[in-house]
């Protein structure tokens, strides 16, 4: 944890780039979010834990556009100075905002290959129209050689340059994860969700993932972290959030999290075994480190 | 208003021809049900119940219209003749166009494609085989006023048609609320692949959904001909109304499909009295449109599985 | 994604011991008995009003059924045979010829100086062989041909690349063909200028955009299968207010049924170029000849340029597209208004070659039929789409005096079905798309757009 961003040292109350008040959330009579409140300091990396169905995937959806919460506020600050409420807007409004996100079960476009799937992100942000691409424009050709370059730059950031032109669907399960993530990238986020993104991976790619989620984080790039695996969470966030039946029980840094009793009885009371996965790190020895992928349709 | 002069009048007339397109809208709706998809060659069953109820009435009218009870006789056998093959044609359907894409998990738009195939390749056939002309039902009895409410006349045909349907209507909603067959439709409607774990053979109830559908559609095309024509294209207009019925009450939910065939038939009345009867076409239509924009779950919601 | 998949069929394996009607091979044999009835009966005689069984006895009962039995039967025995030969790991049976076709087209992605050589061989070609041609062919070429290819590639954007299915298509040709029915004059209704068919192009190009986006705008936000009956419905509402427009409140605005006559040749009196088009075919075929390689040019870029990818994204996966910052809605309807206004061009190219319409030239049916096009000839795949037009436009002819006309529609329907069946991704398939047709058979992906539930998208 010594190696944090640099952005985050100039962190003030102030200097926020999320800022979510009291969301409430209901599905006809469930509560799924109940007054739920987080502020997400420009830079760091929050994460979101909690056991399942506590509404972290909730949280994400009303935070991009997919949900809209009965009651409170959401709001988004694309640089300092600048409020923009996320609450009201489609989901690709929402990711105009620069809030970029990544989906639990996977969701790439499978029949294009993976610098195809990475343009697709940057591009929504250029502005040629049909007309000017059926003439091929200059501006146009510029655009494109502008969208292979900086795809590149991605893919290699996130180590796939060498598996560009394959089909995404082709990709290892881990390789797909990076690959979701470098398109978020693309579309140039100051936040970017991360929905699960460890589910199903091995230890080697979690260590990658771990790894590339710094550097994402040394950019600039705020992160948010929905993760049942307690070891990446402990390893890279700044700062963590607990929900449990949709409200949130604790938040703090890493170690201030690790020693609550509310969020310990959260994972041991609640007496469900596929958690025990997601028990801080010294219950966590206990349980095999094993990933329950089992939760990808919850989406 | 321009509807209230004649309003008992073509509130009668409204309600005759919505029956008929309740009855086909379940066709529509019921399909949808199990499948989430839309039937697009229903009208072609829709035609095919037209034609076997003609040719089967064909046979049993000699030359004079009988009258009496041999009319009754002879009106419903065109009915079930009508059901009958509306139901094979159904049967057929469900098993050459949908059946080997559902085997493949073929994407919606293959089904689509491959239903308008069906829908191109029958009533063209049928426009071969039993010409292109229209052909009006034989006089099974005389249509005449039977009696009047409200200042308006009902006429036998009226009240064959809507008699009818109310039958048919009681009895599939009975069917789909109470037999086993109702519970499986309405648990394969609800969530396929459960149903199928719990031990629900998905192809039976998808088959026996579309041959219900088709009894209900072919019963239509014959009372549809009684009043107007048996035509190899006369599937589409109907088929149109009835989707848009089936969208208005909500589609996948029986009970939406049946109040919103009565209202549209209502309505386009109305709208024709205000209107021309040359737009009569285009209002159903419109109210699609609106619909669509509107509440696009329809009047009842899209309560699929549910039989209320 | 809500997939109608509910169960992929048991595939049981050959040794594998079933009661003998469910065995693969007899149930295929079975079908293909099926097949020959039926193909008896579409080739058989037709029936009448009066005569309604005369179809059946005369394809049934006649030593000719006997014909596509045997045919059937045969097929039946040497697809058992093939297979046995080949074990257990069932091949396409047409692989022997579609293999080399796609060696050919990958050589051509890798090799330029191969892909620029045939398509100069297939320009001179296409130049140069319609001079040979009788009068009466030249004219299938531009009426029949020419203009559905025009067609085609429009309604290639809306199926093929964004995935939405276009029932109404026709309606925009009308909408083109009107349009220049009236700025030529030869409407009831006096235009406030007259023009040369070529300087109404811009407006029917306009008009047609625009009602594009007027249905669309509404309709596009929809889930996917409500616009193909929304279409449906446009291309019936502008059908019958061109046969009704006749007395639209009390002005003759379209003619009604009789249509419009006499609209002019285009003619170009500009750049010192003074020409007129005639009667003549020829010159007409050039002309669309220089669309539909600008169109092919034009589309080609399109489809690898953002707008293409964009509209793959969105086929594949609404919510992922969305999320990735794509406004969905917003590139749909662009689809949509590109291939509306193409066939708003198209009908202004047909109503001045041919010089006459009526709403009978705007069908429903040629709605189905360009859809057969597209379908036929691979969705999302130009030469495809070219091909499956022109295929299919020539076969009638070709038939002509054998086959009854109207009948084409039933060869029509059931080649829909059958390509939907065996062969999705078309004739000369898009790499894409077949791609994505594999792909959503393993269920992933969805191959169109019409699987997004309201509420999740935009």
């Amino acid at each position: 944890m010594s190696a944090q961003p640099v952005a985050s040292t100039a962190a003030t109350p102030n200097d926020l780039v999320l800022d979510v008040r009291d969301i409430t959330l209901r599905f006809g009579g469930l509560t799924s979010l109940d007054k739920v409140s987080l502020t997400h300091t420009r830079g760091e990396v929050l994460s979101v834990i909690g056991p399942n169905g506590a509404g972290k995937t909730s949280l994400f959806n009303c935070l991009t556009g997919v949900y809209f919460p009965q009651e409170g506020e959401v709001r988004f600050y694309p640089e300092a100075g600048v409020e923009r409420s996320v609450l009201g807007r489609k989901p690709y409004a929402v990711n105009r905002l620069g809030i970029a996100r990544t989906f639990q079960n996977i969701r790439l476009f499978n029949a294009l290959t993976a610098l195809e799937n990475v343009k697709i992100g940057i591009e929504s942000r250029q502005k040629t129209g049909p007309i000017g691409a059926m003439l091929h424009m200059p501006w146009n050709r510029r655009e494109e050689r502008e969208s292979d370059a900086e795809a590149f730059r991605l893919l290699e950031f996130v180590g796939l340059t060498k598996r560009a032109n394959e089909v995404s669907s082709s990709l290892p399960y881990g390789d797909q994860r990076r690959l979701e993530i470098a398109r978020a990238l693309g579309t140039r986020p100051q936040l970017l969700l991360l929905d699960e993104p460890a589910a199903g991976t091995n230890p080697a790619e979690k260590r990658q993932l771990e790894v590339l989620i710094r550097a994402i984080a040394e950019t600039g790039i705020s992160v948010l972290l929905i993760e049942h695996d307690m070891k990446l969470v402990m390893s890279v966030a700044t700062n963590v959030v607990v929900l449990n039946f949709g409200q949130v029980i604790a938040s703090g840094t890493p170690k201030e999290i690790q020693r609550d009793p509310s969020v310990v009885e959260a994972y041991l009371g609640s007496g469900d075994e596929a958690d025990s996965a997601a028990v801080p790190r010294k219950a966590a020895k206990k349980a095999p480190a094993k990933q329950p992928p089992a939760t990808r349709t919850e989406d | 208003m321009c509807f209230t002069s004649q309003f008992w009048q073509l509130t009668v007339a409204g309600l005759a021809i919505g029956s008929l397109y309740a009855l086909i809208a379940l066709g529509y709706t019921l399909v949808y049900g199990v499948l989430q998809l839309i039937n697009f060659a229903h009208s072609e069953v829709f035609m095919a119940g037209g034609f076997g109820g003609l040719f089967l009435v064909r046979e049993l009218v000699g030359d004079t219209a009988p009258g009496g009870a041999a009319a009754v006789l002879i009106t419903t056998a065109g009915i079930l003749g009508g059901a009958l093959a509306g139901a094979g044609t159904a049967f057929v359907l469900e098993r050459t166009a949908y059946r080997p894409l559902r085997r493949r998990g073929a994407p919606r738009l293959a089904y689509l494609i491959s239903a308008i195939g069906a829908s191109l390749f029958l009533y063209n056939l049928a426009g071969k085989e039993f010409g292109r002309l229209a052909i009006p039902m034989p006089d099974i009895y005389t249509s005449g006023t039977v009696f009047h409410i409200f200042g308006a006349r009902v006429t036998t045909n009226q009240l064959v048609i809507a008699g009818a349907a109310l039958v048919m209507l009681i009895a599939l909603d009975r069917l789909v609320a109470k037999t086993r067959l109702g519970q499986g439709i309405r648990a394969v409607a609800q969530d396929a692949e459960t149903a199928s774990l719990m031990g629900v053979d998905i192809n039976k109830v998808i088959t026996l959904t579309f041959i219900i559908g088709g009894l209900l559609g072919g019963a239509a095309g014959f009372l549809y001909g009684l009043v107007f024509n048996v035509q190899y294209t006369m599937g589409f207009i109907p088929g149109v109304k009835a989707f848009t019925a089936a969208v208005l009450g909500g589609i996948g939910n029986v009970r939406g499909a049946v109040l919103g065939g009565l209202v549209l038939g209502l309505v386009e009345n109305y709208g024709v009295a205000c209107a021309s009867s040359a737009y009569r076409d285009i209002i159903a239509f419109m109210i699609l449109v609106l619909v669509l924009l509107v509440r696009p779950s329809g009047i009842l919601g899209e309560r699929l599985g549910r039989s209320a | 994604m809500s997939n109608p998949t509910l169960e992929r069929g048991e595939t049981p394996g050959p040794g594998s011991r079933l009661p003998w009607h469910r065995n693969e091979d007899y149930r295929r044999m079975f079908s293909l008995l099926m097949v020959g009835l039926v193909v008896a009966l579409m080739t058989g005689p037709s029936g009448n009003r009066d005569h309604p069984t005369d179809g059946f006895t005369g394809s049934w009962f006649h030593p000719r059924v006997l014909l596509f039995l045997g045919a059937a039967a045969a097929i039946g025995v040497l697809m058992t045979l093939y297979d046995r030969s080949k074990g257990a790991g069932r091949r396409n049976p047409l692989q022997p010829v579609i293999a080399p076709i796609t060696a050919v087209r990958d050589r051509m992605t890798s090799q330029p100086l191969l892909r620029y050589s045939v398509y100069a061989a297939i320009l001179v070609f296409a130049v140069l062989y319609p001079m040979t041609l009788t009068p009466f062919w030249q004219r299938v070429l531009v009426d029949q041909i020419g203009v559905y290819v025009l067609l085609a590639l429009g309604l290639n954007i809306v199926v093929g690349l964004a995935g939405l299915l276009d029932l109404g298509y026709i309606a925009f040709f009308a909408i083109g063909a009107y349009t220049t029915a009236y700025f030529t004059g030869k409407l009831p209704v006096a235009p406030p200028f007259t023009l040369n068919p070529f300087e109404v192009v811009p407006i029917a190009i306009l008009a047609t955009l625009v009602a594009g986006v007027l249905l669309g705008g509404p309709t596009l936000r929809l889930r996917g299968d409500y616009l193909a009956i929304v279409t449906l419905g446009f291309g019936e509402i502008v059908r019958i207010l061109a046969v009704n427009g006749d007395a639209f409140f009390g002005t003759n605005v379209t003619n009604g049924p009789r249509g419009a006559v006499g609209i002019p040749h285009p003619s170009i009196h500009a750049f010192g170029i003074n020409y007129d088009w005639t009667l003549k075919s020829l010159p007409y075929y050039y002309l669309l000849l220089v669309l539909v390689v600008g169109l092919l040019i034009a589309f080609n870029r399109l489809e690898n340029s953002r707008v293409g990818r964009a509209w793959t994204a969105i086929r594949e996966d609404e919510v992922a597209a969305a999320a990735s910052g794509v406004p969905t809605v917003k590139y749909k309807l662009m689809a949509f208004a590109i291939g509306a206004s193409t066939s708003g061009f198209a009908g202004v190219l047909y109503a001045s070659k041919v010089g006459f319409i009526s709403p009978d030239n705007f069908l429903l049916l040629f709605s189905l039929l360009v859809v057969t096009m597209v379908i036929f000839g691979g969705m999302g795949s130009l030469p495809g789409v070219v091909l499956g037009a022109a295929v299919l436009q020539w076969m009638p002819q070709v038939l002509r005096g054998k086959v009854p006309p109207e009948d084409r529609y039933i060869y029509f329907g059931a080649l829909l079905i059958l390509m939907m069946i065996f062969r999705p991704q078309g004739l000369l398939p898009s790499r894409r798309r077949s791609r994505e047709l594999k792909l959503s058979e393993e269920g992933l992906g969805g191959a169109d757009s019409l699987g997004a539930t309201p509420g999740t998208t935009s």
